[in-house]
């Protein structure tokens, strides 16, 4: 009886016994993705955590030492205060971009959604590259800053704090406007103007009728990118110095440099922890990242 | 004039969102062999360094093999699981769903960190086998994801209709289920393609000195010895990105037109 | 060709808590056009799924012929289907769509495109085989959804709502031609509907289904005369309900009060009597609108006020208030005198004793 609401929802959850698969069938599909996930996924990180409670013996030390070091706790707070500038930068890069996105016409609207699809579809380390490129001591932007007399000796750009925040806003953008856009994309265009003719100003319009209904897409922007910036390696590693060193590189460095892999995984732990934890928070949002560089 | 500074505003962030990728461009054909722009003189000299180191050329084929391996893989074991987790029956299905996506959620840098744990005692660092196993891990959910939403989008009236014809389920899968959904396939297969050729964070760990990738070996290069090569390297990965995407973007946006009308 | 029997043997299918099909039997004759009519959620989509395989009964047998089909597997079943939205694959062309059947039987080339030509020339649809589906309009699609369940030359042909997304026009014109189609091959049909007007021009019976259980099977003309109950009477055609209350009920004689409205004498035994009820009963009177004649004011025991006239080509539709708020449906041939009336006119109401069907009150 598909007609009928309530009985289909019931039956949608059940599928019908020779519509869908059996569940001997499914389990047998699912299997190597299973065995795939288990092997490559699981067991590794799984290990990876244990180490980090087990090695030598069961301990919380290697927990007890990221809250004991400073220098441990300044990295922590400099990860979230990173990852929060760049969540809200590209929110309020982000947002009027979506906007132009959704209501744009003809060749302005391939314009607009070629800027935010190329950079999304290019490398995460070409674009370090060339934000290198950009803010080194004789790159484009220091040559421009010496031209227009604004200083006279090279400023010192890459390896700060501000070099990372600029990339990682610039690599992270895409995936705070692609949610965005597409919350706006599905709210009609005669609801604004349904509201401007009950006499609503334009700004009013926006700010009682369409902002409130693109939020769904907002949150999950906001979520994606925030937990994108958390877990960032790629470009800290290569744009930040030793001054900015986050939880990402700070794990790189002491599984390759110091080869403290207990200390290692429960920094990781801490890590994927925050990340769980905002991915519980909204996990409806995590459908929308369809992207690509986790860097 | 709120409209001119609105537009203004808009032209700034979208300068600011493409200005890298025309500046590794511009920079991979000017002729000065430290970073200047703008660039002066034209030449492809970049290029042609790039095609003729055997470095560059072992870790392009080796990245090549990956991503070529990583994408059948991936695509075959994803779309199975897209049709159990779509079409089947499975008990616990919500937590094989949020397991199968958790490869995206979780950071790169714990994921590589972790492998290189697991697969250095095992001989799989530098190695084509290791690099396969992880990058379809990685893969893998980009096609789930996909082919799930392109049978989501299937009627299923149309397999119950070839099973009604005397199909099997083979028969029905192949001759009416997969022509279908296809494009959600391929696209698949392109976005596994690029997560494994794109990849750099697992790849940075799990690289060996003979197994490198060329996001490995540009990591180095752009670390210790900034030259125009990388640029020219650079534009031709973003190239082939960009061809993968546009064409699957392209594809969408005809397939989104046509149901439209 | 030609069609086979069916019979269903008590089927049971529950969903969790909800009991889609209760113990449903029916017996179709070989050649027959059977139509399963009832609102949504009544089971008939249920049971038809079960006929073609895609449901398996929890209980209870069907046959198809003298074969056993219960548990065969849907793609053995040799039973044809044209489904809700045809269901024609997206990427052939029609005459691969149509040969497909074939093609699993593994009949050899020109087999098919014979079978094809054939299947084609009966739904008259030839010059269309090179075509995709999405390039036919509706009817068409319909018709080579037909074709394709046809072209196996199966002794029975399920369909599935297969008229419900056309407009009306389309739709009357392709009720003809099945019906046609049906009775020059002799093939047996089970077809689903919901909408009753359609299974009365169609059927040769109809199953009344109502929250899974079978409410009435006969021809048209008895479920339309002669309903079994106040459900099968509200859903096939049109039908105006008076609550009352028995006040008399002798060998001669049966009165209603019709609450602040008066009453209806009945003559006792002209009238089918679904039900025979005691004094003080409470009672539900069941009359067709075109049962129902107006008379001049005060020459009845029950009167009404003109509250609106719609024209509908062939009549003229009365509504008309009792006094206690009833409103009735009175359906007038647009040549019979009485046309005259306008709204808030009194009339007076006379209801035919053999036209009034009885059932008691509670069932609704």
């Amino acid at each position: 009886m598909p007609e009928n609401p309530v009985l289909r929802r019931r039956i949608r959850g059940r599928p019908l016994s020779a519509g869908g698969y059996g569940t001997t069938a499914s389990l047998v599909l699912v299997s190597p993705l299973i065995l795939l996930l288990v092997s490559a996924f699981a067991y590794p990180v799984g290990r990876l955590l244990w180490n980090s409670v087990f090695t030598p013996e069961p301990t919380l030390a290697h927990y007890a030492r990221i809250i004991a070091e400073p220098l441990y706790l300044i990295v922590l707070w400099r990860t979230f205060e990173i990852a929060f500038i760049v969540t809200a930068l590209a929110f309020l890069l982000g947002y009027p971009v979506a906007y132009a996105m959704a209501r744009v016409q003809g060749r302005r609207a391939i314009l607009v959604a070629a800027c935010v699809l190329v950079p999304l579809w290019t490398s995460v380390l070409v674009r370090s590259y060339a934000w290198i490129v950009l803010l080194q001591r004789n790159g484009i932007v220091n040559t421009v800053v010496q031209e227009m007399g604004l200083s006279k000796a090279p400023l010192q750009l890459l390896y700060t704090e501000g070099a990372v925040i600029l990339a990682m806003t610039h690599v992270l953008l895409p995936f705070m406007v692609l949610p965005i856009y597409s919350t706006l994309r599905n709210i009609p265009d005669e609801f604004a103007k349904a509201a401007r003719n009950l006499g609503a100003s334009a700004p009013q319009a926006f700010l009682r009728i369409t902002f409130p209904l693109s939020l769904p897409g907002a949150a999950a922007g906001t979520l994606i990118t925030f937990i994108l910036a958390l877990g960032f390696y790629i470009t800290p590693a290569l744009v930040g110095g030793p001054s900015t060193l986050m939880m990402s590189t700070l794990i790189a460095q002491q599984t390759t440099e110091l080869l403290d892999w207990p200390f290692a995984g429960a920094l990781s732990a801490i890590l994927l922890v925050s990340t769980l934890l905002l991915a519980a928070l909204y996990r409806r949002a995590l459908s929308f990242s369809k992207g690509f560089s986790n860097g | 004039m709120a409209r001119v500074f609105a537009g203004l505003g808009l032209s700034l962030v979208l300068f600011f969102l493409i200005l890298p990728t025309l500046i590794v461009i511009s920079m991979s054909v000017g002729t000065s062999s430290y970073i200047a722009f703008p660039p002066e003189g034209f030449t492809f000299k970049w290029y042609a360094q790039y095609f003729q180191d055997p470095d560059w050329m072992a870790a392009t084929w080796f990245s090549l093999r990956i991503a070529g391996i990583t994408t059948l893989a991936a695509t075959v074991i994803g779309t199975l699981a897209a049709i159990a987790l779509v079409r089947g029956c499975l008990p616990g299905k919500e937590f094989v769903q949020a397991v199968t996506i958790a490869p995206l959620v979780v950071p790169h840098i714990v994921v590589a960190v972790a492998l290189y744990l697991t697969f250095a005692p095992l001989g799989l660092t530098g190695n084509l086998y290791g690099f396969v196993i992880a990058h379809t891990m990685l893969a893998v959910p980009y096609v789930v994801i996909t082919v799930g939403a392109a049978l989501q989008r299937f009627d299923p009236a149309l397999e119950l209709a070839a099973l009604n014809c005397g199909a099997t389920r083979l028969q029905a899968f192949f001759h009416v289920v997969l022509p279908n959904i296809l494009p959600g396939v391929a696209a698949g297969g392109v976005f596994a393609f690029l997560a494994s050729f794109d990849e750099a964070t697992v790849a940075f760990f799990i690289s060996g000195i003979e197994g490198k990738t060329i996001t490995r070996k540009m990591f180095e290069d752009i670390d210790f010895n900034l030259t125009p090569v990388i640029a020219a390297v650079s534009t031709v990965l973003t190239l082939v990105s960009l061809a993968l995407m546009g064409t699957i973007e392209i594809a969408r946006r005809r397939n989104e037109a046509n149901s439209d009308g | 060709m030609h069609g086979a029997s069916v019979s269903l043997r008590e089927l049971d299918k529950r969903y969790g808590r909800v009991q889609a099909v209760d113990q449903v039997a029916i017996d179709i004759r070989p050649g027959e056009f059977l139509s399963l009519l009832g609102p949504s959620g009544s089971g008939k989509t249920t049971l038809l799924m079960m006929v073609a395989g895609f449901e398996q009964p929890d209980s209870g047998v069907i046959w198809v012929g003298d074969r056993d089909i219960t548990h065969v597997a849907p793609n053995r079943r040799d039973i044809g289907m044209v489904f809700q939205r045809y269901a024609l694959f997206p990427h052939m062309t029609i005459a691969k769509n149509i040969a497909f059947p074939l093609r699993m039987r593994r009949f050899s080339k020109e087999m098919m495109s014979r079978a094809v030509a054939n299947a084609l020339e009966l739904v008259q649809l030839e010059g269309f085989e090179t075509r995709l589906p999405s390039q036919l309009s509706g009817g068409q699609q319909q018709r080579v959804a037909v074709a394709r369940a046809l072209v196996f030359k199966p002794p029975l042909l399920l369909m599935d709502e297969p008229l419900g997304a056309l407009d009306k026009k389309l739709r009357e014109q392709m009720q003809i031609e099945i019906k046609r189609l049906q009775q020059s091959l002799g093939i047996t049909v089970i077809y689903v509907t919901h909408d009753q007007e359609e299974a009365l021009t169609m059927s040769d019976r109809i199953a009344v289904m109502r929250e899974g259980h079978l409410e009435q099977i006969g021809s048209p003309t008895e479920l339309y005369d002669a309903p079994a109950t106040a459900f099968v009477a509200d859903f096939i055609g049109k039908m105006n309900f008076l609550d009352g209350e028995c006040l008399r009920h002798d060998a001669r004689c049966f009165e209603v009060a019709i609450s602040r409205s008066g009453t209806i004498v009945l003559d006792s035994g002209s009238h089918p009597l679904v039900t025979s009820p005691q004094r003080g009963a409470r009672v539900r009177l069941a009359v067709r609108p075109e049962r129902i004649e107006l008379v001049p004011y005060g020459s009845q025991n029950l009167n009404g006020l003109v509250e609106a006239v719609i024209f509908v080509g062939s009549s003229h539709t009365f509504l008309v208030r009792l006094a206690g708020g009833e409103l009735l449906h009175v359906q007038c041939q647009a040549s019979r005198a009485g046309n005259s009336l306008c709204e808030g006119d009194r009339v007076g109401i006379s209801i035919p004793s053999n036209s009034v069907l009885v059932f008691p009150q509670m069932e609704c």
